[in-house]
């Protein structure tokens, strides 16, 4: 049994079946990320005045991205064009390409983006005690500008100060290449602690200071955190708007109390809405860019048993995977303003 | 003529897929023929026989809730242990003061009602009217030898079967089966059972990947069925010659193409939440057993809903769509007469379609949207009742002058005008913000939802059912035992769900889990019909055995089917040998006319198939398809 229109157009729709069946798939990816995005709206619209943050995401990079994804695109209606005059070779090439452009793309997300933001540590100031981090937050300063409020303090964790007994830690701590020194200045009569990296310009990662905190008969009194340039001096104009390049750490090291603490951990899904969405919508982009890539390598390492049968239905097959290719870079268009830029 | 052309194999009628020798060049192999198969029938098969196991499984949860509420704390009669060493001690408890065993908890109440609402509407209902007959029948009746991409149909089956699978298990993790409603709200939903050592096996996440899995079955499955309905019309099938449940199908699918995916991410947002810690749906400040809960907070319950409702407005319309699809095709066939507005129906059907995409808020009301906002939807909530007017006033029209055969199918689809119709006008009240503030969540909002879809659709599938088996099985089911399984039904159903009318404007709240009796000196008037409703699932579920009974053994011992036409129907699906062979038909088919030329003036017999081609020596003229002149009865 053969079903008809599997190669050849319909003549009065114009269209032969899988090319209707990519389109109307992609009528439902539109309506995916479109619940995506407007969730995105959503929680922006809604967030509290300096509850979304910017300029915390790497902009160099992520335009890199964007050209090559723009670039894998250019490549991959060439290896369709290749297909349609018969050129095999220049296909392989092609389409060779664009598999690279894809890997790329995937690596750098994978092994510098996305790494970064689980070592970076943030913690949310209780809003009745920003007056105490003034000198860390600066919204003496914003209020006067009339910007928006900074609620939160960033960089990377040195040092957790903790109440326990020694013993409770020690296993954990030699597990994990920690070092627990006693408190320089007890302020209550439980014994205090300090764990920190075996190597200092290590820091502590905030994923084991987690793990650390929910060990029996540990409690968190206050974290010490190498402080990004911007809450180390809030009050230079320089840092009033988000740079594209995020700057590098100061040399100052500020100690926050727990108890003053609304909610804090590393730039992980769960430390904001914003986080919330860019890993959920990078993530699943992600996941279209490596199934487009697993596609095209089927296409290119076992296409050719198909193309000596019939050179149309192969084409066919790129154009169908290329169109599904267009869609990823699309909303890759809109990931990259939307998280990037605005 | 096509109809007697083929019956030549009907001594095989119960061996799909064995006999058409003219198309099978190579054998396949059992697994590949019945289990893994690609051809659409064996799918729509598979889907329907999952769909109605579902369905019982979903009705016999409401059964055991039934009890509880007619008589809170009594421990289920004679299988309460057997309940109780299944389900778990989370879901039933031991009698305290008799030491019986078998008392439905609060706990496992809430779990019962989640999954009956999700079991009933995303596995029994969906997989039964849209995809099962969808995928039997829309080829069959376009003429096409298949989907356009059987393997693809395949994948969807496959991937509904797993997201069964993953809901049926959910009843067996620690905890028990989700318990947050069907809708899953957030907070509560994000919660609900939320153990950190284990963030996947609990009720809830399992609920939501469920959901994801179904959601891709249906987004398959309705890519499918739309490029199938476009691309294999078979030559002269042009669109206004398409039998009205294609059309229907046609509709549903957008709906389901276009508002599942909502859902997906809504799905994919709340399981981050749940086993990521994001705050997508957990606003500021939540308190949980009197703690602030450990989530950083900022996102909103509210998102949810509306992603939600934005699926599951057009859900209900996929629900309703290939039910009125089925009637259409049923009563045309039965009144030997076309149907009255063949052409207003296709335009209501794709106005409804696009209205369905509007009218989400109306469930929201009580979330305090704003008058604007709330107004708004109220409108476009008023509006989409006029297309639903026009397809049931034109199915009911299609009755008049028309000489009724009351077979098994017939008696389902007429009855479903009625009671749709009641559940049709029961929800204009519902539109209204006002009335709607009094009335949300009472009984009266389940009686209004499940005449629409309980005596509505599964009428309508039974109506399918007793209309198609013939076709798929070369047996006919037996009447005697359809009348017992529709009459009782059509009694009990009703016993069932008017009370609720009754009980809801008195305020009885959908989630008592007590039937009330906490408050009773308010509900005082309409407490006892509690016991009247249980009494009636009862029996409506002693009413299905002759139909089960009748199911299966008609599939070996039924009555063969006369012809390959039994009904006398035009439409191209009686065209192919019974059952239909891989491939579907055994000469090309060409369509030479629309899909109810019934009692046509002049013609020869009182149908003519959509295939048969015009006489050359005689003008037969065809109906005039809006039904301006009522076709005389023969």
């Amino acid at each position: 049994m053969q079903i008809p229109y599997e190669v050849s157009a319909r003549p009065d729709t114009g269209l032969y079946n899988a090319k209707l069946g990519i389109w109307l798939f992609l009528a439902s990816e539109v309506m995916l990320f479109g619940g995506l995005f407007s969730a995105y709206v959503f929680l922006r619209v809604g967030a509290d005045d300096g509850y979304w943050p910017h300029g915390l995401l790497n902009v160099p990079i992520g335009f890199m991205n964007t050209l090559i994804l723009i670039a894998s695109s250019v490549t991959v209606v060439l290896a369709w064009a290749s297909l349609k005059m018969r050129q095999w070779s220049k296909y392989k090439l092609y389409m060779g390409a664009t598999i690279v452009c894809g890997v790329i793309f995937l690596v750098v997300k994978l092994s510098i983006e996305w790494p970064q933001k689980f070592v970076h540590f943030g913690a949310f100031i209780k809003k009745d005690r920003w007056e105490q981090y003034e000198v860390y937050l600066g919204n003496k300063h914003l209020a006067e500008k009339g910007l928006a409020p900074r609620p939160e303090i960033t960089g990377h964790l040195e040092a957790i100060e903790v109440s326990a007994s020694a013993d409770a830690v020690k296993t954990f701590a030699s597990d994990h290449e920690l070092e627990v020194k006693p408190a320089e200045a007890k302020e209550s009569g439980e014994s205090a602690l300090v764990v920190e990296a075996k190597h200092a310009e290590d820091g502590v990662s905030p994923r084991t200071a987690e793990k650390l905190l929910r060990l029996p008969g540990v409690k968190p009194v206050a974290f010490e955190v190498k402080l990004d340039e911007i809450n180390a001096d809030p009050d230079n104009p320089e840092n009033d708007r988000p740079h594209f390049i995020p700057r590098s750490l100061s040399e100052k090291v500020a100690k926050i109390k727990y108890d003053d603490i609304s909610s804090w951990s590393s730039f992980a899904p769960k430390h904001s809405s914003y986080f919330a969405v860019y890993f959920t919508i990078t993530g699943l982009h992600g996941l279209h860019v490596l199934a487009g890539v697993i596609v095209f390598c089927y296409f290119f390492f076992f296409g050719e048993k198909l193309y000596r049968k019939n050179p149309e239905h192969m084409a066919n097959r790129v154009e169908v995977g290329g169109l599904f290719w267009h869609f990823v870079d699309l909303v890759w268009i809109f990931v990259f303003p939307i998280f990037y830029l605005l | 003529m096509a109809t007697e052309a083929s019956t030549h194999d009907h001594g095989h009628g119960h061996e799909p897929g064995h006999d058409h020798g003219h198309e099978d060049h190579h054998e396949l192999g059992w697994w590949r023929t019945y289990v893994f198969s690609t051809d659409h029938k064996t799918i729509g098969i598979q889907y329907g026989l999952t769909g109605l196991v579902f369905l019982f499984f979903g009705f016999l949860l409401m059964l055991v809730m039934r009890w509880q509420l007619a008589h809170p704390g009594v421990p289920v009669p004679k299988i309460g242990w057997l309940l109780q060493a299944i389900f778990g001690d989370s879901a039933f408890m031991t009698d305290p003061q008799t030491g019986v065993k078998g008392v439905l908890t609060s706990a496992g109440y809430n779990s019962f009602g989640a999954m009956h609402g999700t079991i009933m509407v995303f596995f029994g209902i969906v997989p039964i009217a849209f995809a099962a007959f969808g995928n039997f029948v829309v080829p069959l009746q376009i003429g096409a030898p298949d989907m356009t991409f059987p393997r693809i149909n395949m994948a969807s089956y496959w991937s509904f079967f797993i997201s069964c699978v993953i809901m049926s298990v959910s009843f067996f993790v620690p905890g028990g089966a989700a318990k947050s409603g069907w809708t899953s709200y957030p907070p509560l939903a994000g919660i609900a059972d939320l153990s950190m050592d284990h963030p996947l096996m609990n009720g809830q996440t399992l609920w939501l990947i469920g959901m994801i899995f179904n959601i891709t079955a249906s987004l398959l499955g309705s890519v499918n069925f739309i490029a199938t309905i476009i691309q294999l019309r078979a030559p002269g099938m042009t669109w206004m010659r398409l039998p009205f449940f294609v059309w229907a199908q046609f509709i549903t699918a957008f709906l389901l193409l276009l508002a599942f995916p909502p859902l997906e991410a809504a799905g994919v947002m709340q399981t981050m939440d749940r086993a990521f810690g994001t705050s997508f749906f957990m606003p500021t400040g939540l308190i949980v057993n009197g703690h602030l809960a450990d989530w950083s907070g900022g996102g909103s319950p509210i998102l949810w809903q509306h992603l939600f409702w934005f699926l599951a407005h057009p859900e209900v319309y996929v629900l309703i769509l290939p039910g009125i699809g089925m009637v259409a095709e049923v009563i045309a066939c039965n009144t030997r007469k076309p149907l009255y507005g063949y052409k207003a129906m296709v335009g209501a059907i794709f106005v409804l379609g696009f209205l369905s995409f509007i009218v989400w808020a109306h469930h929201m009301y009580m979330t305090g949207m704003g008058a604007k906002v709330s107004g708004f939807f109220q409108t476009t909530t008023i509006i989409i009742s006029v297309p639903s007017v026009i397809l049931v006033t034109a199915l009911m029209l299609s009755l008049w002058g028309g000489s009724i055969r009351f077979t098994p199918a017939m008696l389902f689809a007429t009855t479903f005008l009625p009671m749709f119709g009641i559940g049709g006008l029961t929800g204009i009240p519902l539109a209204f913000n006002a009335v709607d503030l009094y009335l949300h969540d009472t009984y009266y909002i389940i009686g209004h939802f499940h005449y629409v879809v309980a005596p509505g659709t599964i009428f309508a599938i039974f109506a399918g059912i007793y209309h198609w088996y013939p076709k798929a099985t070369g047996r006919m089911l037996n009447t005697t035992l359809a009348h017992l399984h529709f009459w009782p039904s059509l009694i009990f159903i009703n016993g069932i769900f008017t009370p609720m009318f009754f009980q809801g404007m008195a305020g009885v709240h959908r989630r008592w889990y007590d039937g009330g009796a906490t408050f009773q000196q308010i509900i005082n008037p309409v407490i006892h019909w509690n016991n009247f409703m249980s009494v009636s699932a009862f029996f409506l579920a002693l009413a299905q055995l002759p139909f089960i009974f009748n199911f299966f053994w008609s599939m070996f011992a039924g009555k063969k089917v006369p012809n390959d036409n039994p009904w006398d129907a035009t439409t191209v699906e009686w065209d192919t040998p019974t059952p239909p062979g891989h491939g579907n038909f055994i000469k090309p088919i060409t369509v030479y006319r629309g899909p109810y030329e019934y009692s046509v003036p002049g013609a020869d017999k009182d149908y003519t198939p959509q295939t048969e081609p015009p006489k050359a020596d005689k003008t037969v003229t065809a109906p005039d398809l809006l039904g301006a002149t009522p076709a005389p009865a023969h």
